[in-house]
């Protein structure tokens, strides 16, 4: 693992997405823009208040997660990745490049995503605006390496696709957004209980409500991060040096 | 020559590719300092000995040393220098970036990279995407990669597919100065009339080499009069006389 390697992918990932124009535009509105459709949708009525959280969680989850996994299979597909592997190129650098570049365009995005919802949306953050964002980044990032690990199991751009009503739609709906966890199955709140997003729900409402301490916050970070970092030692185990 | 002086040595290479035998069993000594031609149809298994030389295929059996080391370890990572059939680059950052980037993965000077486009006749296009080039322009840029950090060996896989005839000559010409300055390469084609050009010929049909000599020396053996005649009197164990006219493979445009 070299620093150099990984700044240098991190800063190539970064011109690839800088270059192609709709891509960064779709990637930096769609979340705030949906944030707003949804608090447009449910105008006066208590709603968004409570959803709008969940809403900040969900958006930079999904969009990290199928360019993350779409952007690495080309990687797979176009012979760059063998390249890259046949060079003094360590598997962390390349993932860890990815995870860089792509964090920073989450922390940009979801900037854009909290201020259109607290600013322009109208939804009241009673706690740390930091923590806000803490959250949120943590949970984009969770994204890229759910992403990462789902493209290596991918053959195709249309399989890929596919994996995200298999791996994101379950989280959204055992996440409590459409009814809290407590009230679900027995088995169903169990598993809702493990799944990453979940907790980026709880912590970004807890936040929104500013009625837990720091602690309870970063107990669910910290569930995240072991999440992202599961996922991306698994995703590193994918990359082969040598194919079939 | 033993395992030690030779660039590439290798022994009993057995590659599989689901149930079919790709490579059934393959012996091979590549000498140092030289241009060797693997020629062969396409199809014929090329690709996949190369990718076992540098590494990247899975084999079943056999022992394959690079350099003194055996193919694929960490070592070899910056002396051998691979180019892939379909050019391994990125599309949407331009022709400059691509070498920079690589540039930096590889430890090379990063003054190393207008060095490259010069050498590799890119020049006119360094600000352009990548994949607003041609497809001769394309694999040049993947050849330039492929150049950084001034490789020992060069492994590359069919470089001169459709490029126009000045163009083939000219870098047909680099590579007849890389060898003289040591370097090793080896380079695929399913041209057959660029195999005069090599220091020495290897000739593969169905993952089996069909002979390994210097062209005089293939020539005088079959008693022919070009590779493509060779090829097919080596195949058929029949004179030139009975064969049909070669032609087909030798237009330049032609892909594998």
């Amino acid at each position: 693992m070299k620093l150099s390697r990984i700044l240098a992918t991190a800063a190539r990932v970064l011109n690839q997405v800088r270059h192609d124009h709709r891509t960064l535009a779709l990637l930096l509105l769609v979340p705030a823009l949906l944030v707003g459709l949804v608090a447009w949708i449910f105008t006066d009525t208590p709603v968004f208040a409570r959803i709008g959280p969940a809403m900040i969680a969900l958006f930079p989850f999904i969009v990290m997660f199928l360019v993350t996994s779409i952007a690495t299979l080309r990687e797979r597909r176009s012979g760059t990745l063998e390249r890259l592997l046949s060079l003094p190129m360590g598997k962390a650098d390349f993932i860890l490049g990815y995870a860089l570049a792509f964090g920073l365009l989450a922390i940009v995005q979801t900037g854009i995503a909290v201020g259109f919802a607290v600013w322009v949306a109208g939804l009241e953050v009673s706690g740390n605006v930091g923590l806000l964002f803490m959250v949120a980044i943590a949970d984009a990032l969770l994204g890229t390496a759910l992403g990462l690990l789902a493209s290596a199991f991918a053959h195709s751009e249309f399989q890929v696709v596919q994996f995200m009503p298999a791996l994101v739609f379950p989280q959204i709906l055992l996440g409590g957004i459409f009814l809290p966890r407590e009230q679900l199955p027995a088995v169903l709140e169990a598993i809702g209980d493990v799944l990453p997003l979940s907790h980026a729900i709880d912590a970004l409402t807890a936040v929104a409500n500013g009625d837990t301490d720091a602690g309870y916050i970063w107990v669910r970070i910290g569930f995240i991060a072991a999440w992202i970092f599961g996922a991306i030692i698994i995703g590193s185990l994918t990359l082969r040096r040598r194919t079939p | 020559m033993d395992d030690s002086s030779a660039a590439v040595a290798i022994a009993g290479l057995q590659v599989k590719r689901g149930k079919a035998l790709v490579l059934p069993h393959l012996d091979l000594q590549v000498p140092r300092g030289e241009v060797v031609g693997l020629l062969g149809p396409s199809g014929c298994g090329k690709s996949t000995l190369m990718r076992s030389i540098v590494g990247t295929q899975i084999i079943s059996a056999g022992e394959i040393t690079v350099l003194g080391e055996p193919a694929g370890s960490v070592g070899l990572r910056h002396r051998v220098g691979y180019m892939t059939q379909e050019a391994s680059i990125y599309d949407d950052i331009t022709v400059k970036t691509n070498l920079s980037y690589f540039a930096k993965i590889l430890g090379a000077s990063p003054s190393q990279v207008p060095d490259i486009i010069e050498r590799t006749d890119l020049g006119s296009v360094a600000d352009s995407m990548a994949r607003d080039l041609s497809g001769g322009q394309r694999s040049r840029l993947s050849l330039g990669i492929a150049l950084l950090r001034n490789p020992e060996l060069l492994v590359l896989d069919e470089p001169t597919v459709g490029l126009d005839p000045v163009l083939r000559v000219s870098l047909w010409e680099l590579f007849t100065d890389l060898a003289a300055g040591g370097v090793t390469l080896l380079v695929s084609s399913h041209v057959m009339d660029e195999a005069t050009r090599c220091g020495r010929l290897i000739l593969m049909r169905e993952g089996r080499i069909i002979a390994s000599d210097t062209p005089a020396d293939l020539l005088e053996r079959t008693g022919t009069s070009t590779a493509e005649n060779a090829f097919l009197a080596l195949i058929q164990g029949t004179d030139e006389a009975k064969l049909p006219p070669a032609g087909k493979h030798r237009a330049t445009g032609a892909t594998a």
